[in-house]
């Protein structure tokens, strides 16, 4: 007993640094697999806090820019409104049946330099956000929503290695998935498109609609470059993202009101 | 002594501030980010108690990994360089190890410069392979590590030859 206490007294400052440092490799290894709980995150207090006075000073040096960029979304949804023929006022009228209902927020810290990006939006459980909502900006896909406190919440951005979207080619309907290489914050990868697809630089990418969380047919990107893989089945297509992910600040959470049942349907049948 | 006990805690306040609100974002060349808030670790007057300043260290890394959603990349390199410091400075001091005695910037230069690059590249490298997670791409981690350290090397050096002379 003596011995082992000795041990002990001897080597602590091994024993502290060891323990330490595995502490810390957990909490890197959490972080590197998708929703696996995460404790040491932004959304909280202290970093929400200082994050969103930082952003109040940064919103005044791109307003006019981003003013410009809202404007041409009305713009885009008004041509939209009077070429359909959609007969409701939309400044009043709110009632109508929707499945979707959309959160407006604000980017309040980004990062597109890491192999692992997360966002940090100024909305959270007060205003009904959830896990796994799709975030939008005007321009395209921007991530899906991961940890929440009740102001803040962070975004696992489409530039990260954990972020996979199903997406598919807008003209031929060609599924794939999205993912990211880390290379470069403007493109992002899709692969698993069939070789039978006919594909052309510029094409259209948008959300397949296949899981509960985008719905269909919102923007990505377009095509940039593509070549089947090695068992020569399947293209890998370089997509070159709309959204310029290094400058972003209004998004759109987007939910989902059939979401829950239909992820009851799928884990039922999975179940049977 | 009350000095030195507003001094440190004012010292790692600010450090990890400015590390996430402004050298995170530096992005130069689209991907290059320096990591200064471990002038801390550098400078910390470490005489007998090791294990607190091991903890302190632990704590700053998990500061700047909360604040960066980084999981715990930092605080793994922190405590990592925390543990190894007494060995890099013996390396780079030899004689004069005991150099808290005397002012960090009263040594000579070239001694500064590999205390300082040791700690840096060691902790860059912790940094970039947890960041990366996966030795297949060990070639690009290094290359972050060299890049990314002369970019923390410099900082640091000027960071604190511009503090201490306004000190005396």
């Amino acid at each position: 007993m003596q011995q082992i206490i000795n041990f002990f007294l001897r080597n602590k400052t091994f024993l502290l640094f060891l323990l330490l440092f595995s502490l810390a490799i957990v909490f890197t290894i959490q972080s590197h697999s998708f929703h696996k709980s995460r404790y040491i995150n932004s959304a909280n207090f202290l970093s929400g806090g200082v994050y969103s006075t930082v952003n109040d000073i940064n919103t005044y040096f791109d307003l006019k820019e981003e003013n410009l960029k809202l404007q041409a979304e009305n713009n885009r949804l008004r041509d939209l409104v009077y070429n359909n023929n959609i007969k409701t006022n939309l400044a009043v009228d709110t009632t109508t049946k929707t499945n979707y209902k959309t959160i407006p927020a604000l980017v309040i810290k980004n990062d597109y330099a890491l192999n692992n990006n997360v966002l940090l939006i100024n909305k959270g459980r007060q205003h009904h956000i959830k896990q796994d909502l799709a975030v939008v900006s005007p321009k395209g896909v921007v991530g899906i929503t991961d940890r929440f406190n009740s102001k803040y919440t962070t975004v696992l951005s489409i530039l990260n290695t954990n972020t996979l979207i199903s997406a598919k080619l807008k003209k031929s309907n060609h599924f794939g998935t999205i993912s990211w290489n880390t290379k470069s914050p403007k493109f992002v990868q899709l692969t698993e498109i069939p070789k039978i697809a006919q594909i052309k630089k510029g094409d259209t990418i948008v959300t397949s609609g296949r899981s509960a969380i985008f719905p269909s047919d919102i923007l990505i990107g377009k095509v940039k470059s593509y070549q089947l893989d090695q068992a020569e089945n399947f293209y890998t297509v370089e997509v070159e993202l709309f959204n310029d992910m290094t400058s972003l600040d209004h998004v759109y959470i987007i939910d989902n009101k059939d979401k829950t049942q239909i992820e009851n349907l799928l884990n039922n049948s999975n179940d049977q | 002594m009350t000095n030195s006990l507003i001094k440190h805690p004012l010292r790692f306040i600010l450090l990890v501030l400015f590390q996430v609100t402004i050298f995170n974002y530096v992005n130069f060349l689209g991907f290059i980010n320096p990591y200064p808030y471990i002038i801390f670790i550098v400078l910390y007057p470490l005489r007998n108690n090791r294990n607190l300043f091991i903890f302190i260290a632990f704590l700053l890394g998990l500061s700047v990994d909360m604040f960066s959603d980084t999981g715990g990349i930092h605080a793994a390199a922190s405590v990592f360089i925390a543990y190894i410091r007494p060995v890099i400075s013996k390396f780079s001091f030899g004689a004069l190890n005991e150099v808290y005695s005397i002012k960090f910037n009263n040594i000579e230069f070239l001694r500064r410069l590999t205390y300082v690059s040791l700690l840096v590249f060691t902790h860059h490298f912790v940094v970039f392979n947890l960041e990366v997670f996966n030795m297949s791409h060990i070639l690009t981690s290094l290359k972050l590590t060299l890049f990314s350290g002369i970019f923390t090397i410099i900082l640091i050096l000027l960071i604190t030859t511009i503090f201490s002379s306004s000190k005396k």
